[in-house]
């Protein structure tokens, strides 16, 4: 039933063909791309200053003149006409092709650095040396494969971020947000860190907005060190970023839900929200999937709690007379911290948490398990039964390059543009527990108004069946909503808003929707 | 066990089906002839428009009716036979019923113009539709021209979708404007110029006389009332819908429009009720027509029928009307009743705000002598369902209502607002003074201050 239903509607058209306009755009871009990849195969460029910036011009002014060809001369408004239909977003030949080239881009990128021209010890090669002037004007360092990767991921924001702005020109939250990510992309990620490192060549690579643990190596043993041998400034830095995650994340994501980072500020969703818009509909709706999300995602907070324990513990002394923060005090703070939480869910959110209070335990239990295994199993190097390095390691080749780019990034063309965010990403498990269990943040069903249509469900980046409350008419309280605000957009009939409220009352649950005007105590009494 | 069988699976069949199961474990079976699983009707113009697949616009993935144990037929009901208490299906066999909920739905309401079943003359009410559609008008190349007869909400809908596709639409509206004989003046003005503004030919007070057809049973073009002639490869019928009732045309079940029944969606008939667009009440309620085609009163009707059936006999009572749609790009939004100038009574007199722009108004329609509130139709602007029903349940007056506009503004965050305005407009209108309400959490939720 469903391909033959789904071949109907497929069949009818093909993809609509690209205006002369769009056609030059994309040769431009194009065009730019195809220096960098000559550059790739070591074509010497005798100008890196001027053929790097012709290339990148190229790239930017292609997206840009593109989206102004496809949307300026329309009337603002919603923008999916075809969506299904065309190749490159509705999973055909073009969308593959583009997420095994994605694909190829990152397994390069993270574990073939050299192919990209990196080189120790002696001059880059290859595209990583055209980016060297850059990278010399900003850092005054050589360009190494993470600023090549910087450099074009920030302009795939900003210049796909235009072309989100001009999409979504009649909503203003999406402009702001989008102005926002593109910020904080722009300064945060890539300038700052840059400058820092011209300045105090003793910091390690900060990008303040990263928090742990979507930042799980900043805790490790040589940033620690590094920030304390830079000064008061890298001390500061260091309290900063405890303090993000254990006082600035809570404060905001109780007064705005968990968008203010993941669709406001982190560059994962930024990236995700400006060149993965056009896959937005691709995420899987089905209630396996959710059941799948919940696993997963969960899986990797206790294991990024593990790990991130494992390694501090392991450069910890033993000798509280030399500092006050050893071992022990360390593992007991961790279990009573994880303990003040658990008790606090279970005890005032009980009924909030139904079903997911069983993957709340089982998370905790192992956990604070590990946490004593820590104690007892450990020992010259080891922690529990591996070196904390191995933990290291295994996370960071697993979650943080795998999940996180490979499958994450490279299948934004067949999975969606969230799937990190959706199925991997620790921050955002964290952020959506407590979004979920103490937050203002809410999407307000309209009464009775929907229409079970479909279009909210479809262009939920995160998978979420947002019809299945809306046309109950229950709000959507969900920890994995990252606030995006499509739904909101795409619904014809003016059902969803996005709101900070009061607490009372933010999960719903109506036996009759608003139109019905049956009396319910009469009801119930008659039963 | 009792067996319920419910012919029809569309939204007010299925709303009694899944609340039925949730009172009871009565065995249920669902009937229709049109597809295997309930899909939003209201959604068949975004899969043409690539917006979503089939299987978007389904609200339930397939395994839900196994899982609520909700048994679908996929067949046609061709008579229903009371005293025996079963129906006969299309292909002659016969199924029982311990009892039986019609749901039967709408079909396109034609006025029997000469050229009705030429190919590529059609209606968009089914999926059957959908597919013809896609037959007749592809693209831009097998159809170049469509014309659509009849103003209303599915006319515009046609028309949004045929322009996405490129095809040219010529849009004949019997009325002075579109939409006219529901919407106020001034907003049909507006939203005619709307659709105008999307490249349709908007033809207004124009009558179809005839649909003209070539040698081999193909649609060719229209001639209208004024002679005019105007080519074309599709002509979509929408000039509404009416109560699919044909099938019981043999047996006793009283029809009229559509299905009779009282405000317990009884049919007269025990054990047979009907329900959703194709129910015709005996008795209008309140000013409500007694035929009500829309999506959520065919809900309500589902969720009253399934209290009645499992033992809590209820009556039909809609609160407060409402509904909403969606021209091209502007939203609509109505509450309460506002008449348009020919249906407007005595007693109802208009508020009227239009943004310069011409693409947001909103209309309150108010009691002349008492100022009581009666309605709000806004346009481009969102509305809070709960707190104006609440308003026109409380009887709130004009001046409460445009003072505290603020309360009910349901845009997005960070959109203009334009409540000072609405007001500014509303206080040199009546010459007085009065200032705008700051939105209130409290107000809005739990109805205090
Ligand atoms: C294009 C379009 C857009 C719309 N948009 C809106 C909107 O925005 N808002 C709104 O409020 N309303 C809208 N409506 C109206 C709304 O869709 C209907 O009011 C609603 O679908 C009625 O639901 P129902 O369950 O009564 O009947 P239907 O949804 O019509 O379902 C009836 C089902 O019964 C089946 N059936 C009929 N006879 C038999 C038989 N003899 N044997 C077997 N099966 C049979 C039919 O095939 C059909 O599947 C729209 C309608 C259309 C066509
Ligand atoms: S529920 Fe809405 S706001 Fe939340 S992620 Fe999905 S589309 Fe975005
Ligand atoms: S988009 Fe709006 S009307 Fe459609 S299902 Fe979602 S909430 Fe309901």
């Amino acid at each position: 039933m469903d391909t033959k239903d789904q071949s109907m509607s497929l069949a009818g058209q093909p993809p609509k063909a690209l205006g002369t306009g769009q056609k030059f755009a994309t040769t431009l871009g194009l065009s730019g791309l195809l220096i960098l990849l000559l550059a790739v195969f070591n074509v010497d460029f005798p100008n890196k200053v001027l053929w790097l910036s012709v290339s990148l011009a190229a790239i930017s002014a292609g997206i840009i003149w593109f989206s102004v060809q496809a949307y300026t001369g329309k009337h603002p408004g919603i923008k999916n006409d075809g969506v299904w239909f065309k190749s490159i977003s509705g999973r055909g030949l073009w969308a593959w092709m583009l997420g095994i080239v994605l694909t190829g881009f990152y397994v390069i990128l993270y574990f073939y650095p050299q192919f990209l021209g990196l080189r120790q010890g002696e001059d880059n090669t290859g595209i990583i040396a055209l980016f060297d002037p850059l990278s010399r004007l900003l850092s005054g360092n050589p360009a190494s494969q993470w600023f090549v990767y910087g450099t074009l991921y920030t302009i795939a924001i900003l210049a796909f971020g235009v072309k989100f702005i001009l999409k979504y020109r009649h909503n203003r939250y999406e402009k702001l947000r989008t102005y926002s990510v593109m910020f904080f992309q722009t300064g945060f990620a890539f300038l700052i860190p840059e400058f820092m490192a011209r300045l105090n060549g003793d910091l390690p690579y900060y990008d303040l907005k990263n928090i742990w643990p979507l930042n799980y190596y900043m805790f490790e043993q040589y940033r620690v060190n590094a920030f304390i041998d830079a000064g008061n400034i890298g001390l500061a830095m260091l309290i900063f970023g405890v303090l993000s995650i254990f006082v600035i994340t809570p404060v905001l994501t109780y007064k705005y839900g968990k968008r203010w980072y993941c669709s406001w500020v982190c560059g994962c969703g930024g990236l995700a929200e400006t060149a993965g818009d056009p896959f937005r509909h691709l995420s899987d709706k089905r209630m396996v999937a959710w059941k799948i999300e919940r696993w997963v995602v969960h899986s990797v907070v206790v294991f990024v709690t593990l790990m991130t324990t494992a390694v501090i513990y392991s450069y910890l002394g033993n000798d509280s007379s030399k500092y006050w923060l050893t071992r022990d005090v360390f593992l007991i703070g961790v279990g009573v911290l994880l303990t003040l939480v658990f008790g606090w869910a279970m005890i005032f959110r009980r009924n909030q948490l139904k079903k997911d209070a069983q993957y709340g335990a089982i998370g905790y239990f192992i956990i604070i398990i590990a946490l004593i295994g820590f104690h007892y199993l450990s020992g010259n190097g080891q922690v529990f039964l591996f070196s904390s390095g191995t933990l290291r390691k295994t996370y960071a080749f697993l979650i943080g390059s795998i999940f996180s780019g490979v499958i994450g990034t490279g299948f934004y063309p067949i999975f969606g543009n969230r799937v990190w965010c959706r199925f991997g990403c620790p921050m955002a498990a964290i952020l959506g527990f407590q979004q979920r269990l103490f937050s203002r943040f809410r999407i307000t069903t309209n009464g009775g108004q929907c229409i079970s249509c479909g279009n909210c469900s479809t262009y939920c980046e995160m998978g979420i069946d947002v019809r299945a409350y809306a046309q109950k008419g229950e709000n959507i309280v969900r920890s994995s909503c990252v606030g995006c605000g499509i739904c909101s957009a795409v619904c014809p009939r003016g059902v969803l808003k996005l709101e900070n409220g009061p607490l009372e009352g933010r999960i719903n649950s109506r036996e009759v929707l608003l139109g019905n005007d049956v009396d319910l105590m009469d009801l119930v009494n008659k039963q | 066990m009792e067996h319920i069988v419910i012919i029809g699976n569309g939204i007010s069949g299925i709303t009694a089906a899944r609340h039925i199961r949730k009172l009871s474990d009565k065995r249920i079976t669902i009937i229709s002839d049109e597809t295997d699983y309930f899909f939003s009707r209201t959604a068949l113009m975004y899969v043409y428009m690539g917006h979503m697949r089939w299987k978007d616009i389904e609200p339930y993935e397939p395994h839900f009716w196994q899982q609520n144990n909700i048994d679908l037929l996929r067949a046609r009901v061709t008579d229903v036979h009371p005293d025996s208490k079963k129906l006969t299906l299309s292909d002659g066999s016969s199924f029982s019923y311990d009892t039986l909920i019609l749901a039967t739905g709408s079909v396109t309401n034609t006025f029997g113009w000469p050229g009705l079943d030429l190919e590529g003359v059609q209606g968009l009410v089914t999926k059957q539709d959908l597919e013809e559609l896609e037959k007749h008008a592809p693209d831009a190349e097998a159809c170049p021209r469509a014309v659509i007869v009849g103003g209303g909400l599915i006319g515009v809908e046609l028309a949004e979708m045929l322009r996405t596709r490129e095809i040219e639409v010529t849009f004949l509206v019997r009325e002075g404007a579109f939409w006219n004989n529901v919407l106020p003046d001034r907003e049909a003005g507006m939203i005619s110029r709307h659709i105008q503004s999307h490249h349709v030919d908007l033809r207004l007070n124009t009558n179809l006389k005839e649909i003209l057809g070539d040698e081999k049973g193909r649609v060719c073009g229209v001639l209208t009332e004024d002679g005019e002639e105007i080519s074309c490869k599709l002509v979509g019928i929408t000039t509404g819908v009416r109560p699919n009732i044909q099938f019981l045309q043999n047996s006793p079940v009283h029809t009229d429009k559509g299905i009779l029944v009282n405000r317990f969606l009884e049919t007269g008939i025990p054990g047979i009720y009907a329900i959703g667009d194709c129910a015709q009440q005996r008795e209008p309620i309140g000013d409500r027509p007694a035929v009500e085609a829309v999506w959520y009163t065919g809900r309500i009707m589902g969720e009253t029928v399934a209290r009645t059936i499992c033992g809590q006999r209820t009556p039909y009572s809609p609160g407060n009307w409402f509904n909403s749609a969606k021209f091209f790009d502007i939203e609509y939004q109505t509450y309460g009743w506002v008449s348009s100038k020919r249906k407007r009574r005595e007693h109802e007199a208009h508020f009227h705000w239009i943004h310069p722009d011409d693409d947001k108004c909103i209309t309150i329609a108010y009691h002349v002598d008492t100022k009581l509130f009666l309605g709000i139709n806004t346009f481009g602007i969102r509305m809070r369902h709960q707190v104006i029903d609440r308003w026109l349940t409380e009887g709130k007056d004009l001046p409460y209502v445009v003072t505290h506009l603020k309360d009910a503004n349901f845009d997005p965050e960070f959109y203009d607002q334009y409540e000072n305005e609405i007001l500014s407009a509303y206080n040199a209108e009546f010459k007085t003074q009065l200032k705008p309400a700051k939105k209130n959490w409290h107000r809005i939720f739990f109805n205090t201050k």
